[in-house]
């Protein structure tokens, strides 16, 4: 029975197709070959391309469905209020992409002045067209996202990525990491089977060695519009985000409660916080990005620093 | 006419559904477990395969996590529930040594995995089989269709939320499935409106309409739609008896019906 390897030592690695967790790997003669080794021109290329855009951050979840594109829509929204900075929010999930619904933009390709927004979906002629890629295809998609927009003066890039642990994170993180990404923010609801899969976020950022801005906790808690009392849609029945985060030594960002005019707003395309600006979730948001841009500010002025002393 | 391919593990399955979706986090892992658990209900022996690699959630689902998973000499055995041995899994949950260890890999060790997933586990026989898998159209789902279409499934069922932005990937997934050859069953909308356990007003919270939209875009039957019950979710994380608790939920009239749908669009076959 063939063996599919669980250690492998990475493709670039000097063991590449050599170890002996390599036999009988589908790549195995290709990694063997060196052809992992070299590293990818693209990724100089990207470097280049990024001096222009001051902060990169991803925003990650194992989880499908917790939110992240809603998050890093209205990350944008709220970024980009400040009409001095100019935002740039990349939706790299290639096989559901969702911003261009979320942000209103099927048909056209314009939000504001300062936030501009680049998707798959905008390359697909009809919202029932399926991008069924294989991993290769799809990473050389992120790699002219990456490479070939011109994205120009920026101060903040958002990555939004498909939920998992696959080829487009993999992708990502190796196309920028010459140009330095700030860091993740990582996307969870309060519920287990949620946390189990942001468990394994947390540990392929630690892997690649990515940085963690922090966990945001999404859908935590609702409150009934006609009784206004709480319940948990989605109960914390192993403690929630707040232990996770003790457990692992992450920090918590914030927690986001279900509103269900956020639902309302993605769907018409709209931002939540024009329709809702007094919602305990606009407050939740808009604290979670302030403690974003500290994160970003101080990272800067700590490699400030060291280019200096 | 020629004799079939060796027939294999899975020839002792009479059908196979695969439940799909574009989008993540709509329910396909729940939707398996309880439409498994509502064919068992009716009498059916009932095999469900995790074929997500990267979020498996389906042992959980059964406190089956840390089960151990043996080799007989005709692949791997699956994971019994029950004394009857009326439902079975497999996962790769099952296969990780540390459950907080991510599977990082590229598409070509995906699809490597999942072939042997799929041809590897002895189930023996079995009136359905369920196969839960990952969000997308991408490399598991090609390699998964690939390995199954010599057992020519049933079909698949397609979960979807109420939003427009789960309706708006998961209608790319019914294309996946039209060029894959994959006959649709029909779409299941899932979080269909939270009950408030204070006051019983019935909130949508994740808007509404998206599932019968979608089956009418699509021309596929609607099969209905599934309440969210956070007590359901509870006692499945608290990792109570989910078969036992599963009965009493309000989910439970919904995959009934469901289940009641499937098992009339089941050719029956003469002995």
């Amino acid at each position: 029975m063939e063996e599919v390897p669980h250690d492998c030592p990475g493709a670039d690695s000097a063991q590449a197709g050599r170890g002996t967790s390599c036999q009988g790997c589908p790549n195995q003669r290709l990694c063997a070959s060196g052809a992992g080794a070299t590293p990818d021109p693209a990724i100089e290329e990207i470097k280049e391309k990024m001096k222009t855009v001051k902060h990169k951050i991803l925003v990650l979840s194992g989880k499908g469905g917790v939110g992240k594109s809603t998050f890093s829509a209205h990350l944008a929204h709220g970024l980009a209020e400040d009409e001095n900075t100019q935002i740039a929010l990349l939706d790299i999930d290639i096989c559901g992409p969702s911003i261009p619904k979320i942000m209103g933009l099927e048909g056209e390709q314009y939000v504001e002045d300062n936030l501009g927004v680049m998707s798959v979906g905008f390359l697909l002629s009809s919202p029932d067209d399926a991008v069924i890629w294989r991993g290769p295809k799809k990473n050389g998609m992120i790699k002219q996202f990456l490479r070939d927009v011109d994205w120009g003066e920026v101060d903040y890039l958002i990555v939004d990525t498909p939920p998992g642990t696959s080829d487009e994170h993999l992708s990502v993180v190796q196309y920028l990491a010459a140009a330095r990404i700030d860091g993740a923010v990582i996307i969870t609801t309060p519920q287990e089977v949620s946390l189990q899969d942001v468990r394994k976020e947390i540990n392929f950022c630690r892997k690649v060695k990515l940085p963690i801005i922090g966990v945001v906790e999404n859908m935590s808690g609702f409150i009934c519009p006609k009784c206004k009392k709480e319940s948990q849609i989605f109960p914390p029945t192993t403690g929630g985000a707040e232990l996770m985060c003790q457990d692992l030594e992450v920090p918590l960002l914030g927690r986001v409660p279900l509103d269900p005019l956020i639902g309302k707003n993605c769907d018409k395309g709209q931002s939540f916080f024009i329709d809702a600006p007094d919602s305990p979730a606009t407050l939740a948001y808009r604290s979670i990005i302030q403690r974003i841009q500290e994160f970003c500010d101080l990272r800067q002025s700590e490699e400030e620093n060291l280019i200096n002393s | 006419m020629e004799a079939a391919a060796e027939p294999g593990n899975l020839a002792g399955i009479r059908h196979i559904i695969l439940v799909l979706s574009g989008k993540g986090g709509v329910g396909k892992s729940t939707i398996s477990t309880e439409l498994a658990l509502a064919l068992r209900h009716a009498g059916k022996k009932v095999g469900i395969l995790d074929v997500d690699l990267c979020g498996p959630s389906i042992p959980r689902m059964f406190g089956a996590q840390g089960r151990a998973v043996h080799q007989c000499d005709r692949g791997w055995a699956p994971v019994f529930l029950d004394r009857e041995q009326s439902i079975s899994l497999m996962s790769v949950g099952f296969l990780l040594e540390k459950p907080d260890e991510a599977v990082v890999w590229r598409g070509p060790k995906k699809n490597a995995l999942i072939k042997q997933f799929v041809s590897d586990v002895a189930w023996g026989e079995l009136d359905y089989l369920v196969v839960d898998t990952p969000p997308g159209t991408s490399d598991e789902h090609m390699a998964t269709i690939e390995a199954l279409r010599p057992y020519q499934p049933l079909g698949a069922l397609v979960v979807t939320t109420p939003q427009a932005v789960s309706v708006g990937d998961v209608r790319r997934e019914l294309t996946f499935c039209r060029k894959t050859g994959v006959r649709v069953m029909g779409v299941v909308e899932n979080m269909s409106g939270f009950t408030c356990p204070h006051c019983t007003e019935c909130t949508s919270v994740f808007s509404r309409g998206g599932g019968e939209e979608l089956a009418r875009l699509a021309g596929v039957p609607f099969l209905g739609s599934v309440p969210l019950d956070p007590e359901l979710m509870r006692s499945l994380e608290e990792g109570h008896d989910f078969i036992r608790e599963f009965p009493g939920s309000p989910t439970f009239a919904a995959l009934t019906s469901i289940a009641r749908k499937i098992l009339d669009a089941t050719p029956t076959y003469l002995p």
